[in-house]
C-alpha cells in the first residue's frame, strides 16, 4: 500500500508535521465525500427507477421530456468540466489570468445550465407535471433536483474561488484547492450522464422504455 | 467541569486569525467548550453526552418493564407505550451506543496511531454538535406535542400523514437527518485521520486492532447513512411539500422504505458492534499478556464482516414477502455472516489461551462480552432461518436476540472500555474491588431481565404490545425480567457512583497501570494538549510493549528514521473557533423552521448557515505552536 511507504525524504520533514499519506488530507476527504454522494445519487436513480412506470396519471416522461433541448444542457455542462481541465493546468504553470478566466467559464457554463433546468422545471410545470401530481414528478423532480443543488453550490463555490484569487493572489501551490474543486465538478458532470441517459435517453430507446 | 481543565495551554500570543469572529483563546469556562477542536474534549464530551442520552433510555426501558411486570396493567396507555419503546430504540441506537463508539474513537484514535489530532479539527467540534443538538431536536418532542410513536425502524405508512397526523413523526425524521451529518463527517475525518496521520513506521498491519475496526466502521457509515438520508428526507418531503413517495394511493411503495432503512440498518448494527469489538481487541491482550492471536486474521475477518454487512439486509424482511429465492438468498448471506464472527471470538479466547490472565474488572466485562455475544449470535443463526422467523418474528424473542447482541455485546465491550480508559482520561483509577461488585450486578440484572424473554417469545409473546393476557404463562417470565431492571438499575448507579467517587478522590493511575501494549499509554494521563511531547516512532505492532520490552520486539530497529527532526519547527496545535458551534446551531434551529414550516426562520437559518460557512472557510490555519524542550508556546502562523 502506497501509504505505507515514507513519503517524505530522509531528513526532511515539512513544516506541519509528519504525514503518513502522499495525497493531502483535503483530496483524499473530496474522494471519501464522493464515494459517500455515490449512495446518495443511488439512491436517488433507485428510488426513480423502481418508481418507473407505476405513475397512476399523467403527465408521463414521454410527454413532458425535451431531448433535443436537455442535450444542448447536458452539452454545455461537459464542456464545463473541460474548461476545468484547462483552469487547473493554468494554475499549475502559474498562470493567474488565465486560472481565473477558465475558473469563471466553468461556473458560467454550469450557470447556463441550471438556467436551463430552472427552464425546463417552470416548462413542465406549465404541462401539469408537478411534484404532488404523480410519481413521475415526485421522483424525476427530486432527483434532478438534487443534482440541480450540487451544480448551484459548485457554481457559487468556483466563483468563490475567482474572487478568493483577488484577495489573496492565488499561485501554483494552490492547486490542490482548485483541484479538489474540480474532483466535485467532474462528478456531478458524471452523475449527470447517469441521469440523462438512465431519465431522458432510455425511455426513447424503442422497445426499453417504461 | 473540571475534565481537560490542565489540557490547554494559554498561547503566549494567541494568533486571533482573519474574519468576523475571532478565534477564541479560552482556556476553561463554557467558552471553551463551546469552541474546542481538541480531540480529546470533543471524545469526553461524547462520552458524557452519549451516557446522559443512555440514561434516559434507561429510563424509558424502565417504565415500559414497569408496565409489563403483571398482565392487565395500567401503568403507562398505549400511545404513551408506543412513545417509550420508539425513543428507548432511537435513543439506544443512535443518541446512545453509537456515539459512544465513536467518543473513543475521538480520544483514542489519534493518540493510538501516535497523532496531535483529526485531520480536520473543526469538522470534529461540528461532527459533535450536530450529533448533539440532532438528539436535542429529537427529544424536545416531548415537550412539543408528542414523541415520535412510530418504533425506531418507522415503517411506512406509519409514518404518513393520514397515519400519524402529529409532529412526533417528523421529529424522528429531521431529528435523525440532524445528526446524521454528524455521523457522516465524523466517518469521513477518521477515515482521512487514519490514513494521513500514523506516525512514522505505523503501517497499516501495525495498526492497534481497535483503529481497523474504527476504520472499518466509518467505511460503514460512509456507505450506509445516505441511503437513510434519502429515505428519510423521502418521508420529510411527503410530510412536508406534500410528494408521493410512500402514498400507496398513488402507486408508492411502502416496502421502497424497508429496503433503504435496513439497507442502512443492517450495517448499522455493525457499525455499533465492530468498535466494541476494537475495545475487546485491547482489552483482551493486555490483561492476558500476550498479544491479539491470529492480528492478520481478525484484520480481515473485521473487513469481511464489514462487507458482508451490506449484503444481509432484507433478513429483517423474510415476513414480507420477497418470496422463497430472495430469502433464501439472504438466509445463505446471513449464515455466511457468522463465520468470520465466530472467527474472532475463536481468535479473543486463543488470545487468553495459556496467557497470564489478570481477572481485572475491565477484564470481566470484556469476558462477559464473549459469553452474551455467543448467545446472541446463536439466537441469529436461529432468526436467519426463514421458517422460524415466520414464528418467532415480532416476539419477545426477538428482543431477547438483539438485545444480547447490542447490550450484552456491544454496551458490556464499552463498559470494559470505560474501566480499561477511565485512567488515561481523567488519570485516576476506578475502584477495583467495587467495579467487580457492580459488574457481577450488571452481569446478573442484564441476563435476568433478557434471558426470560426468550421463553416468553417462543410462548408467543408479542412486541410493541403494551400488555398481555393473564393465564397463558407468560407471568412469571415477566416478573423476572422486571426484577432484574431494579439489579441492572443498581447496577447502572453503582457505576455512576464509582466514576464520580474516583474522578474526586480515586487513587492516581500513572501513565501505564495496566502494562499495556499501545501508545496511548505512552502518554501522560491525562494526555497532554499536545499529546506527545516528542513524535513516536513505530517499529512493531503492539508499539507501546515493544518500547517497554525490546526483547519482545518482532520489528524493524527504527534507523530509517534516524536524523530526522519531526517537530523542528514545533509542534502546530490547530485554534479554537465558533463557527462549528455557530454552524450546528443553525442547522438545529433550521430543523425547527423546516417542522413548523416556518419559512423565514429557515431562510434566515439557511442565511447564517452559509455565512458560517464561508468565515468557516476563510478563518485561516490559526493554531499556536508548542516547543514541548523549553516550555514556551509561541504565537503560530
Amino acid at each position: 500500500m502506497a501509504a505505507d511507504a515514507p513519503t517524505q525524504a530522509a531528513g526532511t520533514v515539512p513544516a506541519h508535521g509528519w504525514r503518513s499519506s502522499s495525497l493531502p488530507d483535503m483530496k483524499l476527504m473530496m474522494w471519501i465525500f464522493l464515494a459517500s454522494d455515490i449512495m446518495f445519487f443511488g439512491t436517488l436513480i433507485g428510488t426513480y427507477l423502481i418508481y418507473k412506470g407505476r405513475s397512476l396519471t399523467g403527465p408521463y416522461p414521454q410527454d413532458v421530456l425535451d431531448i433535443p433541448l436537455t442535450t444542448v444542457s447536458t452539452f454545455v455542462l461537459l464542456m464545463s468540466s473541460f474548461l476545468m481541465v484547462i483552469a487547473l493546468d493554468a494554475l499549475k504553470r502559474n498562470d493567474v489570468a488565465k486560472f481565473r478566466l477558465w475558473t469563471f467559464g466553468v461556473a458560467f457554463f454550469g450557470a447556463i445550465f441550471l438556467g436551463f433546468q430552472v427552464y425546463e422545471f417552470n416548462h413542465f410545470v406549465d404541462l401539469g407535471l408537478t411534484l404532488q401530481g404523480n410519481l413521475f414528478g415526485t421522483t424525476f423532480y427530486v432527483l434532478t433536483g438534487t443534482h440541480g443543488v450540487h451544480v448551484a453550490i459548485g457554481v457559487l463555490w468556483l466563483l468563490s474561488i475567482v474572487v478568493a484569487s483577488y484577495v489573496r493572489p492565488w499561485t501554483s501551490k494552490d492547486a490542490t484547492n482548485l483541484e479538489v474543486a474540480g474532483l466535485y465538478w467532474h462528478f456531478v458532470d458524471v452523475v449527470w450522464i447517469v441521469i440523462f441517459t438512465l431519465v431522458y435517453l432510455v425511455d426513447f430507446i424503442p422497445g426499453a422504455g417504461g | 467541569m473540571a475534565i481537560g481543565r490542565r489540557d490547554v495551554p494559554a498561547p503566549a500570543t494567541p494568533d486571533a486569525g482573519g474574519g468576523l469572529l475571532a478565534r477564541p483563546a479560552w482556556t476553561k469556562g463554557l467558552g471553551s467548550w463551546l469552541t474546542t477542536v481538541d480531540h480529546k474534549r470533543l471524545g469526553i464530551l461524547y462520552i458524557l453526552t452519549s451516557f446522559t442520552f443512555m440514561g434516559l433510555a434507561s429510563i424509558e426501558a424502565f417504565i415500559i418493564r414497569l408496565q409489563l411486570a403483571a398482565p392487565g396493567m395500567e401503568l403507562v396507555s398505549p400511545d404513551v407505550y408506543n412513545q417509550l419503546f420508539t425513543m428507548h430504540g432511537v435513543t439506544m441506537i443512535f443518541l446512545a451506543i453509537m456515539p459512544l463508539g465513536t467518543g473513543f474513537a475521538n480520544y483514542f484514535v489519534p493518540l493510538m496511531i501516535g497523532a496531535r489530532d483529526l485531520a480536520f479539527p473543526r469538522l470534529n467540534a461540528f461532527g459533535y454538535w450536530v450529533y448533539a443538538f440532532g438528539g436535542l431536536f429529537v427529544y424536545s418532542s416531548f415537550f412539543l406535542g408528542g414523541a415520535p410513536d412510530v418504533g425506531w425502524f418507522a415503517y411506512a405508512p406509519l409514518t404518513s400523514l393520514s397515519n400519524n397526523p402529529g409532529n412526533g413523526t417528523d421529529f424522528y425524521m429531521i431529528g435523525l437527518l440532524i445528526g446524521g451529518i454528524g455521523s457522516l463527517v465524523t466517518a469521513m475525518n477518521l477515515i482521512v485521520t487514519i490514513f494521513s496521520m500514523r506516525a512514522p513506521g505505523m503501517t497499516m498491519m501495525r495498526m492497534p486492532v481497535f483503529v481497523w475496526m474504527i476504520l472499518v466502521t466509518s467505511f460503514l457509515i460512509v456507505f450506509a447513512f445516505p441511503p437513510l438520508t434519502i429515505a428519510l428526507t423521502q418521508i420529510v418531503f411527503d410530510r412536508t411539500f406534500g410528494t408521493l413517495f410512500y402514498v400507496p394511493e398513488a402507486g408508492g411503495l411502502p416496502i421502497l422504505w424497508q429496503h433503504l432503512f435496513w439497507i442502512f440498518g443492517h450495517p448499522e448494527v455493525y457499525i455499533v458492534i465492530l468498535p466494541a469489538f476494537g475495545v475487546i481487541s485491547e482489552v483482551i491482550p493486555t490483561f492476558s499478556r500476550k498479544p491479539i492471536f491470529g492480528y492478520p486474521v481478525m484484520i480481515l475477518s473485521g473487513i469481511f464482516i464489514g462487507f458482508m454487512g451490506f449484503a444481509v439486509w432484507s433478513h429483517h424482511m423474510f415476513t414480507t414477502g420477497l418470496g422463497p429465492v430472495a430469502n433464501t438468498a439472504f438466509a445463505l448471506t446471513s449464515f455466511v455472516i457468522g463465520v468470520p464472527t465466530g472467527v474472532k471470538i475463536f481468535n479473543w479466547l486463543g488470545t487468553m489461551w495459556g496467557g497470564s490472565v489478570r481477572f481485572t474488572t475491565s477484564m470481566l466485562y470484556a469476558m462477559a462480552f464473549l459469553f452474551m455475544f455467543v448467545i446472541g449470535g446463536i439466537t441469529g443463526i436461529m432468526l436467519a432461518m426463514p421458517p422460524f422467523t415466520a414464528q418467532a418474528t415480532d416476539s419477545y424473542f426477538v428482543v431477547a436476540h438483539f438485545h444480547y447482541v447490542m447490550g450484552g455485546g456491544a454496551l458490556f465491550a464499552f463498559f470494559a472500555g470505560v474501566y480499561y480508559w477511565f485512567p488515561k482520561l481523567t488519570g485516576k483509577l476506578l475502584p477495583e474491588r467495587f467495579g467487580q461488585w457492580t459488574f457481577a450486578a450488571m452481569f446478573i440484572g442484564f441476563n435476568m431481565i433478557f434471558m426470560p424473554q426468550h421463553f416468553a417469545g417462543l410462548m408467543g409473546m408479542p412486541r410493541r404490545t403494551q400488555t398481555y393476557e393473564a393465564g397463558i404463562g407468560l407471568e412469571i417470565w415477566n416478573l423476572v425480567s422486571t426484577a432484574g431492571t431494579f439489579v441492572m438499575g443498581t447496577a447502572l448507579f453503582m457505576l455512576l457512583f464509582s466514576v464520580i467517587y474516583a474522578f474526586r478522590n480515586g487513587t492516581p493511575a500513572g501513565n501505564d497501570p495496566w502494562d499495556a501494549r499501545t501508545l496511548e499509554w505512552a502518554a501522560t494521563s491525562p494526555p497532554q494538549h499536545h499529546n506527545f511531547d516528542e513524535q513516536p516512532i513505530v517499529t512493531d505492532r503492539d508499539a507501546f510493549w515493544a518500547q517497554k520490552y525490546p526483547e519482545a520486539s518482532h520489528g524493524d530497529d527504527g534507523s530509517q528514521w534516524e536524523g530526522m527532526d519531526f517537530d523542528a519547527h514545533g509542534i502546530h496545535m490547530p485554534g479554537q473557533s465558533w463557527y462549528p458551534f455557530l454552524l450546528a446551531t443553525s442547522i438545529f434551529i433550521a430543523g425547527y423552521g423546516l417542522l413548523f414550516e416556518n419559512w423565514p426562520l429557515s431562510i434566515l437559518m439557511l442565511v447564517v448557515l452559509v455565512g458560517a460557512t464561508y468565515g468557516w472557510a476563510f478563518e485561516g490555519v490559526g493554531g499556536h505552536h508548542v516547543h514541548p524542550d523549553d516550555g514556551a508556546e509561541a504565537a503560530g502562523d
